[in-house]
């Protein structure tokens, strides 16, 4: 299996299914001439052209909208949005149409466009910049969301959402860019809704979102380490749809359970993952599910308030020796 | 080949069929290693045979064959200026975009007082932001760093037009914006330091600075957000029946937004006293004007919602200060108001990682011969208002301020971690309950409302600074070496020197 970056296995999965299918497009801002701000569509221009690789205005909430109205008419449009705080300007369309026009015209249309966009904190973009929306997204029924944390999962998420049917929004994240994985050659989309487990345990469940995913594994490792607990780790890889049942299957294994998300607590994937968790696993749980969230606060540019502001390592840990407490 | 100064020189009959031909050749081989323009177009090949082929083309189909080959042209043109080893004499051709030559007009120059002032400004931004760039190359300054080198004649002509009472809205690309109103250079700094003697206490960065005292209510990261603010603090100004105006200075970009149009038309349904200064600096990232707006001639894209618009010459200071002061004026006094688009340019990318493949070197050039400070700076030596060594004075002391406001900010201290939930909410009576908690530890924080967080909250928000690996960071990593522990900083935390790069310019 070939290794590459995280941006290289998007860029790959962006090519393949543009050559598989004519109707498949991409449109966003920058991402032609200046190959995209991340450089996730690098040479797509030169490989496709104009007509298929579109420089936009600054105009989100146009942009998707086109994107959305070019899909009920028939084309399938991957539309990059610069960062994930920038489709709140989108949001309007995203929630009111994406989402709602199937349904609300008793299932005569589809639209079947992928909304491409990074997230996250880390490098001191502050509060305009730096905010993770997966919970936002998970929120809104008629929506797919995917958030991909190694370059396989990228490419066969990618290129299942491309073929599929529904609006997805598909998260990446800023700082997973420049990570490498190895990538199946086979070039198959992968299906969404299974998670995957990224290491086996019996003491407690940790679930990690989107870059979390990768903080709970180096929590997990530190647990064995230094605490003798032996973490079960697993990255949901879909919000919409979720595999809950990968998810209950190791609480009713662990009995602990300790949900890890960069955003924001109230309202967070943590809370939804609580509930779900205690209203079907109830009797098998020895402790309250914990949660890992970012601060409850806009993000600070200073450095030092950043990291401080979203998860790490040591957060992981406390939460998951916190499951233990009063046994 | 020089399809340009050939056709120069060739007699008009011929001179179609010739750009016909040549264009359609190097347009070919243009396309070839540098396919992005929109202007090329299907069927140039085939016109241009047919235009080969028979002397007596059609005229339409000549026309078009012009059409084409002036868009060959510019591919051409572009291709040369890649070209290594074109001389810079040639730059008149090699450039897609000049400074302007038929914008604004020549004007007085001001009292020798109001000279000196305005230069002083001017050294003051340039100085500035060229220590800020090496800050951050040293790591001193996190995040994406938009200068304004270049746009120091847009800023300084705008803002010294303004009252003492008038409101300033901009975007993030605004450091020379609030030294121009007057906020300290330290405490500018120190917030691109990112501690808490900054403008934003440390909170906002170089993208976000505000200072409330001088009525500069803030740069924007959002493009196209800070209009429809600017429209309500307008709005205030009026229900207030006060006599100040604001102005809002934005992207040629960012006139791409929604919010462009909609609160053009509000300001003038409103009749609110405001001035949008469109900072047209030929491109929004690396999508050059033409490429993102299909009007071109920003001051005309307002009118339409009632707002009039004019243009100035953006590299003029006094240009720019006179087309300001007349808006604000219509603005203030007939509730009319008014756009006015400066054009000007960028000498640095967008930001500081941006490889600037969108333009030539020479197209920088030829704007940087006509740099705002230098012509500004021969006008005073000429007219005899101000010595080439005074002015020489006044970028001295320029940079000693900066070089102080380095020193200041490098003193000033991170913000207290026990501060992260500071300002979330006004207090008083009005919030009561729970507002704010940290979930990320067991022990719930109990947010910003009481200080007193437990013990475990403290020790986490402590490891979780820890990774901002600020001040001794190399330091740390040997010890952590030393210690045979892990390198937390090639963790998933704050990205190196390296890994920023290969962050890509981002926005
Ligand atoms: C809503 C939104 N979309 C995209 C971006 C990313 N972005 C930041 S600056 C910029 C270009 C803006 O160009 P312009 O308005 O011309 O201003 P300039 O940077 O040239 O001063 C873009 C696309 C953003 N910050 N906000
Ligand atoms: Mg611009």
């Amino acid at each position: 299996m070939p290794a590459m970056r995280y941006r290289e296995a998007l860029n790959q999965a962006l090519r393949e299914e543009m050559e598989a299918d004519e109707r498949v497009f991409i449109m966003g801002e920058d991402i032609g001439v200046f190959q995209g701000a991340f450089k996730v569509t690098q040479g797509l221009l030169e490989r496709f052209g104009e007509k298929r690789v579109r420089d936009t205005p600054i105009s989100e909430n146009t942009i998707v909208g086109a994107g959305i109205g070019a899909a009920m008419a028939g084309l399938r449009p991957i539309v990059e949005l610069m960062t994930i705080n920038f489709s709140l300007l989108a949001l309007d369309q995203i929630v009111n149409c994406a989402a709602a026009i199937r349904y609300m015209f008793g299932g005569q249309v589809k639209v079947p466009m992928v909304v491409r966009m990074p997230q996250g904190a880390g490098h001191q973009l502050g509060p305009t910049h730096s905010h993770s929306f997966e919970a936002i997204y998970l929120h809104v029924p008629g929506l797919l969301v995917a958030v991909p944390t190694t370059a396989a999962d990228a490419r066969g998420l990618l290129k299942a959402a491309i073929r599929d049917d529904n609006p997805v929004i598909f998260i990446e994240h800023e700082s997973l860019y420049g990570q490498r994985g190895e990538v199946p050659e086979n070039g198959e989309p992968m299906r969404f809704g299974e998670a995957a487990v990224r290491r086996e345990g019996d003491d407690v469940t940790i679930v990690g979102v989107s870059r979390m995913a990768l903080t709970a594994a180096k929590a997990a490792e530190e647990l064995a380490a230094e605490h003798e607990v032996e973490a079960e780790v697993i990255d949901p890889r879909t919000l919409r749809p979720l595999d809950l049942d990968t998810i209950l299957e190791s609480v009713r294994k662990t009995n602990r359970a300790v949900v890890v998300e960069e955003g924001w607590p109230h309202g967070g994937v943590g809370a939804n993952l609580a509930a779900l968790i205690q209203e079907q696993a109830f009797d098998h749980l020895d402790a309250p599910v914990a949660r890992v969230t970012g601060a409850d606060v806009p993000m600070p540019y200073s450095k030092p308030l950043e990291q401080a502001a979203f998860p790490h390592p040591e957060h992981v840990v406390q939460a998951a020796l916190s499951t233990f407490r009063d046994l | 080949m020089r399809p340009t100064r050939l056709s120069r020189i060739l007699s008009a009959p011929f001179r179609l069929l010739v750009r016909a031909l040549i264009a359609a050749t190097t347009f070919l081989l243009a396309r070839e290693s540098r396919d992005v323009g929109r202007t090329g177009g299907e069927g140039v090949t085939s016109t241009a045979m047919e235009a080969g082929d028979s002397v007596k083309v059609a005229e339409a189909e000549a026309k078009a064959a012009e059409a084409r080959a002036r868009a060959a042209e510019a591919h051409t043109r572009a291709a040369d200026a890649q070209a290594p080893g074109d001389g810079q004499g040639e730059a008149e051709r090699a450039v897609e975009r000049r400074p302007p030559e038929d914008v604004g007009a020549e004007h007085p120059l001001p009292e020798p007082e109001a000279c000196r002032r305005i230069l002083e400004k001017m050294a003051l931004i340039r100085n500035f932001e060229e220590r800020a760039g090496e800050m951050y190359a040293k790591a001193k300054i996190g995040g994406f760093l938009h200068l304004s080198i270049g746009e120091e004649a847009t800023i300084v002509g705008t803002v010294d037009a303004m009252r003492d009472g008038d409101y300033l809205l901009s975007t993030y690309r605004e450091h020379g914006q609030a030294l121009a109103r007057g906020t300290h250079p330290n405490a500018v700094m120190a917030e691109l330091f990112g501690r808490e003697d900054g403008c934003s206490r440390g909170r906002g960065g170089s993208m976000h600075l505000f200072d409330l005292e001088r009525r500069f209510l803030g740069g924007y990261g959002i493009v196209g957000g800070n209009l429809p603010l600017a429209a309500g603090v307008a709005l205030s100004c009026d229900y207030e029946e006060t006599d100040d105006a604001v102005v809002c200075m934005f992207g040629d970009g960012a006139s791409n937004q929604g919010t462009f149009g909609e609160t053009m038309n509000l300001v003038a349904l409103w009749n609110l006293p405001i001035v949008f200064l469109v900072v047209n600096n030929q491109f929004g990232m690396g999508t050059a004007l033409e490429r993102h707006s299909a009007v071109t001639d920003l001051s005309q894209k307002s009118a339409g919602f009632g707002v009039p618009g004019h243009r100035c010459n953006g590299m003029d200071v006094l240009d720019v200060h006179a087309a300001v002061t007349d808006a604000l004026e219509k603005a203030r006094a007939d509730r009319q108001p008014q756009l006015v688009e400066a054009v000007t340019y960028r000498y640095r990318g967008h930001s500081m990682a941006d490889p600037e493949e969108y333009r030539t070197k020479e197209e920088v050039e030829e704007w940087r011969r006509r740099d705002p400070i230098a012509t500004f700076r021969r006008r005073l030596a000429g007219d005899g208002v101000l010595s080439d060594q005074d002015a020489d004075r006044i970028d001295e002391e320029a940079a000693k301020a900066v070089d102080q406001a380095v020193e200041f900010a490098d003193q000033s201290p991170f913000p207290d971690l026990a501060s992260l939930y500071d300002d979330i909410y006004v207090y008083g009576d009005q919030v009561r309950g729970w507002h704010t908690v940290d979930e990320r530890s067991p022990d719930v924080h109990p947010g910003e409302h009481e200080r007193e967080a437990p013990e475990v909250s403290h020790e986490l928000a402590e490891a979780g600074a820890a990774y901002a690996n600020v001040g001794n960071a190399q330091e740390r990593r040997r010890r952590q070496r030393g210690n045979g522990e892990p390198d937390e900083d090639e963790g998933e935390g704050e990205p190196g020197a390296d890994e920023r790069e290969e962050e890509g310019g981002a926005d």
